[in-house]
């Protein structure tokens, strides 16, 4: 690894200066996409802003019908969450899914966000309970946040601080794991809500996506049989070692139908 | 540039001044001779570097030490009473929880989280909580074997 500045904010003022002080410096959440990265040279920043010392980024709370997740709270502390448990079953689930054990204990979801890996979870959770990410300075949809690989909506000096989640009437996510990371191959988050229905796809292609055709169809009738003889266009989806397009197109059906059944 | 940092390590206070991009791993090993927390794979995958940090299983190959100051560290070097094993310890061997032992103290700290976390756990339970941790040699029958037998063994005391 390359030699760099390591800096300790105890608040979001302070991560902002330290920041803004620095030529090319990062955010440091839990670090484990982050340090592995820069092991690899594939990251090389001149300062790291470490966010464990900002007390007011950690925790879960309910505030009427949303769960309040800051930004620094890990997975495994959302996994075993009560009000998560009890609110939104399955995002306690999907955090309990991320990784290993040991990950789990040190990433964060605003770690995994801001990073927008197309194979995270996070992602499948954000867009399909319709969440809103908290930044230091604004509100931003879900459907407004993730623009493409390893690319969010958030500015340089723009940090997130808690993501809000509205409760939904129903929700399951399904993943089909890489059997050696378990990065999401595919992974689909099927929500109900007041608003209507929501299908969010991670895996599958260069940033998470919502299956149009599957929400109509599950708007009409919530079963997996309604969704029998649809499927996503792979033209764009991801093809690699561990799948084809084609294979996880079929892959983004078989696990939405999953995730309905399970809901 | 460096940064001062202070721990708890194994029940000791430790302070050191370190260059920032310090591995955790590397100040263990290297610096305080803790030499039991190995480095497999150093990509975060293979867990042989499973230390405890403020009682949660982590990887020491992904964490700064800059990160780890003012917490407490607990290695495989503090697991035992001296010279009597402890029983996660002493169910490893006596049920051939190992063949080469590279991984097993990664194993090992991975194993008392498991319990903390579900003092009796079922074999699916210890699989599934095994998912960090590699193993190259025992195809992982007696490491959970092991793990069930240390875990019930603890619940006895």
């Amino acid at each position: 690894m390359e030699a760099f500045n390591y800096r300790k904010a105890g608040s979001v003022d302070e991560a902002l200066v330290a920041l803004n002080g620095a030529d090319d410096g990062k955010f440091l959440a839990g670090g484990m996409t982050l340090l592995p990265t820069m092991k690899q040279m594939l990251a090389t920043p001149d300062t790291l802003v470490d966010l464990a010392g900002a007390s007011e980024l950690v925790g879960v709370s309910r505030d009427g019908d949303t769960i309040v997740v800051g930004a620094m709270t890990t997975h495994a502390a959302v996994a075993s969450n009560s009000d998560v448990q009890a609110a939104i079953p399955a995002l306690a689930a999907l955090a309990s899914g991320i990784g290993d054990p040991m990950v789990r204990n040190r990433g964060t979801i605003g770690g995994s966000i801001a990073n927008a890996d197309p194979a995270a979870d996070y992602p499948a959770a954000v867009v399909g309970l319709n969440a809103t990410v908290n930044t230091n300075k604004r509100s931003i949809a879900a459907d407004d946040f993730f623009l493409d690989v390893f690319e969010t909506a958030l500015e340089e000096d723009e940090l997130v601080v808690s993501v809000s989640f509205p409760i939904p009437l129903k929700a399951a996510y399904r993943k089909f794991p890489n059997p050696a990371s378990r990065y999401a191959v595919v992974g689909v988050m099927v929500a109900q809500s007041a608003e209507g229905i929501r299908v969010a796809v991670t895996g599958a292609a260069a940033s998470v996506f919502r299956a149009d055709s599957f929400e109509q169809a599950l708007s009409a009738d919530f079963s997996a049989a309604a969704l029998e003889g649809l499927s996503v266009d792979s033209d764009n989806l991801n093809e690699d070692i561990h799948a084809s397009a084609a294979y996880r197109a079929n892959l983004v059906g078989v696990m939405t139908k999953r995730a309905v059944a399970a809901c | 540039m460096s940064v001062s940092v202070s721990m708890t390590v194994n029940g000791k206070a430790v302070a050191a001044e370190v260059a920032d991009e310090t591995l955790l791993v590397t100040f263990l090993r290297d610096d305080l001779r803790l030499t039991g927390t190995h480095v497999g794979c150093d990509t975060s995958q293979c867990g042989a570097c499973t230390i405890h940090v403020n009682g949660s299983a982590v990887k020491a190959c992904t964490m700064l030490v800059a990160q780890a100051d003012g917490c407490e560290i607990d290695t495989i070097e503090g697991v035992s009473d001296g010279e009597t094993l402890h029983p996660m310890q002493q169910a490893f061997k006596d049920n051939h929880g190992l063949q080469c032992g590279f991984c097993t103290p990664g194993m090992v700290m991975s194993a008392l989280d498991i319990v903390k976390n579900n003092p009796s756990p079922s074999e699916q339970d210890v699989r599934e909580a095994l998912e960090g941790n590699l193993c190259r040699c025992t195809g992982y029958t007696n490491i959970v074997r092991s793990i069930l037998a240390g875990a019930k063994d603890m619940e006895a005391r």
